[in-house]
Order: C-alpha cells, then sequence, then structure tokens
C-alpha cells in the first residue's frame, strides 16, 4: 500500500523491500502479541534477523555487509519490521549503534579479530553509553578509563543499555580525561566475558517489551589500550557520527509502526459496519485516515532524504534530525488517533484483542531514545545557525 | 464558585487522606494484576465514598455533583482504576434516582446505605452500535408480569461483578427512541449470562464485561418509570457519564503534571535541573493551562447539573469531556515525554496514566462523535 519506488534507486533495493517484508508479516508478527504480553527477547527472531544478514548489514561490504545503498537498506528494513514489531526492529537498530565504533574507528586488528564474531559467531553487540547522571547530557557520564600500562581500567555504571543482557561485545563510553569537555572521553570495545563486568536489573517498559534493556556495572574492568575505538578523546565525535547513522533508522522504525496501525486501522473501518454501512464512510474516520497518510509520506521523505545523504558520505545531521523529530511525533499522533478511529462507531479499539494499542505504547520510545525530541530541535536549530552564516 | 465550604473542606481532606494512605500506594499493582479492587470498595463504602451522590432519603450523604468530581479528582490522581469504580456506582444508581418511581427507588436505594458494598452497573452499550446509541438491539416483551429480555451488552463496568444494573432495551421498536425503556436487574435473575472480561491497556483495575440476556426474566415491577422513559433516562445518565469521565481527565492530568514536575525539579543535566530549560517550562506551562481551562470547564457542567439547567449542562458535559480527555492524553503523553527513559518504565507511575488517559477519550462517546453532538446543539440541526 506505501509506494517507496521514488526513493528506491535500484531493482535489488526493491526486492530487498518485498522480502523484508514478507518475512517480517509471516515469521515474525505473529509472535509480536505474545512477546509484548510476556515481555521476553525472543531469540526465535534474533535467529531469523541474523539468517536474513540483517544483524549484520551496516557491516563493511568487504565483512559482509550490505554494499551500494547501505543506509537505504538498512532503513527499509527497519521500516518493515516495525511495521508488525517494533521491539524486533529495535534489535537491527541497536546492533548498528554498537557496531558502528567498531566497524568507523576500529583498528584493523581489531575489525578483523571482532567483526567476524559478530556475522560468524552470531555475538549481539550494546553500547553502553547513559547512564544515570547522563540521559540527554552525555557530558555527565562518570564511567572512567584509567590508563595503567598496556590496559585501561573501566568503572561506573551504565543504564538504560538495549541488549544489555544479551551482547556478547560493548561499545563503551568512558572518561579519559577530567572536565567536561569535546575531548574527555573514548569509546573501548569490552568483551562480555570481562571480569568485572556485571548485569544489573531488567527494566520492565510501557513498550517495545521485546527489547532486552539493563543496567550494566562495569567494576575494575581491563580493556587493553588496543580496544581504544579511535583516538582517546575521540568519544563525543564518534558519539555524534553514530547519531548520524542511527537517527534516521530510529525515524524509519516510527514510521513503520505508524505504518502498521494505519493498515490495521483502515482494514477494521472498511469491514466493520454500523448504521448500515462500513464506518470507513464515516467523514469522522476520513480525517483520520487522510491527516495519518499525510504523516507518513512526509515523514518517510525525510528518512530517505537523510539516508541518501549518509550513503552519498555526505553531512546529514540535521536530515538526520529532522527525520527523526518528525517521523516520532507523528508515529505518537497516528497511533493515538487510530485508536479513536477504531474506537468511533465500535468501542474496541481500546482494548489488547486489537495490536493497535501495543503500538500506541511502541510509538512513544521513538519519541524519547536516541536523543529526545527536545533535543532534536536544538541540534536541527544549530545546524540552521551553522549553515546560515 | 471558587471557595469551598466547610463541608467540602472536610470531605476533601478526609478523601486525600485516604489516597494516600490506601489508594496510592496500590495503584501499581492493581494495574499490574487486572484484578478486581475488593479492598477499594470497602475503603470506599467505610468512608461515605462508594455511594455518596445518594440520596439523603435513601440513607446516602448526598453530595453535590461539584463536590463529586473533587473527589473523584482527588482519587483519579493517585489511581484512575479507583475512581473508576465509584463512577460505575453512581452509574449504576442514578437513573433510577431519576427515573425510578418511590417503591422502585425504596427497594433498590435503600440497599446502598451505610457502609454498603453493594455494586451496581449500566448496560447500555452494545458490540453494533458503540457511539450510536439509538442502534442497539437488545429488546423487552411483557409477558404477563415478567419482562422477557433478549440481546447482548459488552464493555460493561463491573459487568459480572455488579449486584444489580440498570439495562436499556427496546419495548416498542418501531417508535424509536420513544419505544426505548429502563430496567433494573438483579444478579441471579434467570436468563442472565456473563461472557468474557476484557483485557485492557489502561484502567485495568476496573473490568469491563459482555453480558447475554437470554430470555431474561425481569419483573414488571423493574420497570424505571414508564415504557417509553428510557431514552431520555439514558441521556441524562450519559450527560452525568461525561461528567465524570471529565473530572477523570482533570485528575489524570493534574496527577501526571505533578509527578513532571516533581522529577523536572530534581533532575540534573547540563548543570542544571531540567525545570530551568525552556522546552520543558513551555511544556509545564501548557500542561497547567489546559488543565485549568479543563477543570473550569467541568466544575461549570457540575454547576449546572446541580441547578438542574439540564439543556446547557448536556452541551457542556459533552464539550467538559471532550476537552478533558484531549488534555489528560497529551499531558500524560507529555509527562512521559519529560521523564525521559525513567518516564517509560514501570517504576514510575506517568506510563500508566497515559494508558488510563487514553480511555477518557474513547468511552461515555468517542470525542470525535461527541463533538459532532456539540455542533448539533449550537447549530439547531437535529
Amino acid at each position: 500500500m506505501f509506494d517507496h519506488t521514488s526513493f528506491l534507486p535500484t531493482e535489488e533495493l526493491k526486492s530487498f523491500r518485498d522480502r523484508i517484508q514478507q518475512v517480517a508479516r509471516d515469521k515474525i508478527a505473529p509472535q509480536a502479541p505474545l512477546v509484548d504480553e510476556e515481555e521476553f527477547f525472543n531469540r526465535e527472531v534474533e535467529s531469523l534477523l541474523w539468517d536474513l544478514g540483517l544483524l549484520t548489514i551496516t557491516f563493511p561490504e568487504e565483512y559482509g555487509g550490505y554494499g551500494k545503498g547501505r543506509m537505504i537498506a538498512f532503513c527499509i528494513a527497519v521500516e518493515q519490521i516495525a511495521k508488525y514489531c517494533a521491539s524486533s526492529a529495535l534489535l537491527l537498530i541497536i546492533q548498528a549503534v554498537g557496531n558502528f565504533p567498531i566497524i568507523h574507528f576500529g583498528s584493523d586488528p581489531l575489525k578483523q579479530k571482532y567483526l567476524p564474531q559478530m556475522s560468524g559467531g552470531r555475538k549481539l553487540v550494546a553500547y553502553l553509553v547513559t547512564e544515570p547522571t547522563a540521559g540527554s547530557d552525555i557530558a555527565g557520564i562518570q564511567t572512567t578509563a584509567i590508563k595503567d600500562g598496556n590496559n585501561y581500567i573501566l568503572n561506573g555504571s551504565k543504564c538504560f543499555a538495549t541488549s544489555g543482557g544479551v551482547a556478547g561485545i560493548y561499545s563503551v563510553l568512558a572518561k579519559t580525561s577530567e572536565g567536561r569537555g569535546k575531548s574527555s572521553s573514548s569509546f573501548f570495545l569490552v568483551e562480555r566475558n570481562s571480569a568485572g563486568l556485571s548485569i544489573g536489573r531488567t527494566e520492565r517498559k510501557l513498550g517495545q517489551r521485546g527489547s532486552n534493556t539493563t543496567e550494566v556495572f562495569l567494576e575494575n574492568v581491563k580493556v587493553p589500550a588496543d580496544n581504544v575505538l579511535g583516538h582517546v578523546g575521540d568519544g563525543f565525535v564518534i558519539a555524534m557520527k553514530d547519531f548520524d547513522m542511527s537517527r534516521p533508522a530510529v525515524a524509519a522504525q516510527a514510521l513503520g509502526i505508524a505504518e502498521g496501525t494505519f493498515e490495521a486501522v483502515i482494514q477494521f473501518v472498511k469491514e466493520k459496519y454500523a448504521a448500515g454501512k462500513p464506518i470507513a464512510e464515516h467523514p469522522i474516520v476520513q480525517t483520520i485516515l487522510a491527516d495519518s497518510a499525510i504523516l507518513i509520506e512526509a515523514s518517510r521523505g525525510l528518512i530517505y532524504r537523510a539516508a541518501i545523504l549518509n550513503d552519498e558520505g555526505k553531512n546529514n545531521t540535521k536530515f538526520a534530525s529532522m527525520a527523526k523529530c518528525f517521523a516520532g511525533d507523528a508515529a505518537m499522533k497516528i497511533t493515538t488517533d487510530a485508536i479513536d478511529a477504531i474506537q468511533v462507531l465500535s468501542g474496541y479499539g481500546f482494548l489488547k484483542d486489537f495490536q493497535v494499542e501495543r503500538m500506541f505504547r511502541d510509538a512513544k520510545l521513538t519519541q524519547i531514545f536516541e536523543g529526545t525530541n527536545q533535543i532534536q530541535r536544538l541540534v536541527i536549530a544549530r545546524q540552521l545557525l551553522k549553515e546560515s552564516m | 464558585m471558587f471557595q469551598l465550604d466547610e463541608e467540602q473542606r472536610l470531605i476533601l481532606q478526609s478523601v486525600r487522606e485516604i489516597v494516600q494512605r490506601e489508594i496510592r500506594p496500590q495503584a501499581a499493582t492493581l494495574d499490574e494484576t487486572g484484578e478486581f479492587p475488593w479492598n477499594v470498595v470497602r475503603i470506599f463504602a467505610k468512608n461515605d465514598i462508594l455511594n455518596s451522590l445518594l440520596p439523603r432519603k435513601y440513607g446516602g450523604v448526598e453530595v453535590s455533583y461539584f463536590t463529586f468530581c473533587m473527589i473523584l479528582e482527588e482519587i483519579t490522581k493517585a489511581c484512575a482504576s479507583s475512581a473508576l469504580v465509584v463512577i460505575t456506582q453512581a452509574e449504576g444508581t442514578l437513573p433510577i434516582v431519576y427515573g425510578g418511581d418511590e417503591h422502585l427507588k425504596e427497594k433498590y436505594l435503600s440497599r446502598l446505605a451505610g457502609d454498603s458494598q453493594i455494586l451496581t452497573a449500566l448496560g447500555a452499550p452494545e458490540p453494533t452500535d458503540g457511539s450510536e446509541i439509538l442502534s442497539l438491539k437488545t429488546e423487552a416483551v411483557l409477558r404477563g408480569k415478567k419482562y422477557i429480555i433478549n440481546g447482548e451488552k459488552c464493555l460493561i463496568k463491573n459487568g459480572s461483578i455488579a449486584d444489580f444494573l440498570v439495562l436499556y432495551a427496546y419495548t416498542d421498536p418501531p417508535k424509536g427512541n420513544h419505544g426505548m425503556s429502563a430496567f433494573v436487574v438483579e444478579k441471579g435473575f434467570p436468563g442472565l449470562v456473563y461472557g468474557r472480561k476484557e483485557d485492557k491497556m489502561g484502567m485495568r483495575g476496573c473490568p469491563r464485561s459482555e453480558i447475554f440476556m437470554e430470555d431474561l426474566e425481569v419483573p414488571r415491577e423493574n420497570l424505571i418509570g414508564k415504557e417509553g422513559e428510557g431514552f431520555s433516562n439514558m441521556m441524562k445518565t450519559l450527560s452525568l457519564s461525561r461528567l465524570f469521565t471529565a473530572a477523570q481527565g482533570v485528575g489524570l492530568a493534574q496527577g501526571a503534571m505533578e509527578e513532571a514536575i516533581t522529577y523536572a525539579r530534581k533532575r540534573v543535566q547540563f548543570g542544571k535541573p531540567i525545570s530551568h530549560m525552556a522546552p520543558i517550562q513551555s511544556m509545564i506551562a501548557d500542561m497547567a493551562a489546559g488543565i485549568e481551562s479543563a477543570r473550569l470547564l467541568t466544575y461549570k457542567t457540575a454547576f449546572l447539573l446541580d441547578r438542574e439547567d439540564w439543556k446547557k449542562a448536556t452541551t457542556h458535559a459533552a464539550m467538559a469531556k471532550f476537552v478533558a480527555s484531549d488534555t489528560a492524553m497529551k499531558v500524560t503523553t507529555d509527562a512521559v515525554q519529560i521523564m525521559g527513559g525513567y518516564g517509560y518504565t514501570k517504576e514510575y507511575p506517568v506510563e500508566r496514566m497515559m494508558r488510563d488517559a487514553k480511555l477518557t477519550q474513547v468511552h461515555t462517546g468517542a470525542n470525535q462523535i461527541i463533538r459532532l453532538s456539540v455542533a448539533k446543539d449550537l447549530t439547531g440541526r437535529s
């Protein structure tokens, strides 16, 4: 029902989209309600995503990643999966976020050692940045990395780590010098089985409940100096570049949630009768459908602009932020109104039997993570002012 | 209008203490389990809250609608499900108060006196209609000394638990809204069958279920008023339900805003509390103004109903309902936003308030449909 052709420059991408959509619909969708109900990390879906190459899609081509049009392919995959299960789509996103510092800033020996552990060994990766004192303000992190001979000793606690409890490899942001300056932190590759690394509690969430979100504690964790990603002091720069990659994907997740909701609603209103007519004929319902579709298509435009710029190696910070901000807010509005659309003349939208209520809960997170939509506006403003100089 | 009298002050203080001590601590568990809150019923019954609208003549404290809304708002701030228990009780009682003859009122209303834990319910919505109230299908046929009722109802709050409920059915279908009647149906009447309990996103502590009437036998005396008076009874009850939903909307929004402000004052990022930052301040200001506006509209509606100005009150109740519930939806969603990752977890109550708020937008009439009825009142289109 949604046409991507304007944004898919190759036949390969078009068939990629069709293939992912079919698998998502046939194999992932049926499990989504139970995953949400019982709040568990679905290993079956994880396996499937590995089989499809989606958990290494952002790898360099020589390591098995997607070739030309990688960002577009990544966004398509996230979108198609999110239509049926936002939690499953989140796994794709976080895998890319976590392995970004390794792929782009790891030394060759490091990449040769660890990337095959992911592609062959199927190790999941997590991104340990957020802390109780550092959410929107990542400069507020307190985890330290102190040099000790050929190693660094890491101490601190991370929270809200997606895949924290199921990952085998972590990209960890820690302070390597005092103060809040731009060069005061660095990324480290840390293995799960490091002495001193432990998993804390698992968060119970409003939505995206199939995603594993945990605390991770680091107590005198010894990390070889070779595991620094990029140079010491590159931490914030790497994190910002990671956002340029991840924000279009988060936007794609929001878009997928919105589209999944839309398809459920339009199906329902065509089939449900009241006063002798399908409720789809009610002008109120039609207004909701139209407003939702407008937001969906506008989101798509921003996402693909951001993705294409990234694939072309150009700076996409402004569009990445715009896409994430717009699509997240749009998904929240669409899912909120969708329950009304089902409710109008039927009374049933509120109930768990209809997956729309899960999508409403899942959508909220897209306004919050990878930078709240309030932070996105600051990022956008800063870019605009830079551009106008 | 803006000053409380001594009695209202005392009632409110007592409600606040009970909410703080008994209701707030169990709100999360009630939401988690979705089990019927029998202990809430007990506490409210003991403290003249459960049946606070019951007329004095039948052993109640008969608070005004204005005071009742304050009570609802106060309870809802901590636990919307618990307040919904009180609302449901009112909805199952008021149709009898307004429409029943003395004999019927004496029979049923006196059962609710004092610290009675007898529960009531309202049986109006059906699977086919949602917002189209007139399209209900349940029919009642008089046979000798009994009405035989057939049909099904859905989404009935307290459906499977109520000791007695008010049911609407057509006694003379060709007459349209002049052919609808209201009945009091007791649990245990032959032919009353309970269906499944719905699994809901929010307000999970107040169960809703299907009810089937399979040749349900109702004594003739249980007709509320006369045949054909059902529709106007239903319309009155609907306006009251909307007022109560509005009060819930205000309470949910107020509770969520308070949580968000408390958090924003403590949460330090970029060297200062986030309550010092303009985007957060903007959101809080919009929350407060929205809540105050919704509150005023709600209380004006209560004031009109207390004066029995039904014509004005009907339109006001509809407006209060959609304004307050839309406000609750926006405020609770923004409260989760202000509280960020923490607000998204079950450790804090705002995600529950967001789920609870959604129901206020859809029940007692979906907001989109209610707008249409307000417009009809204003433009004179019948």
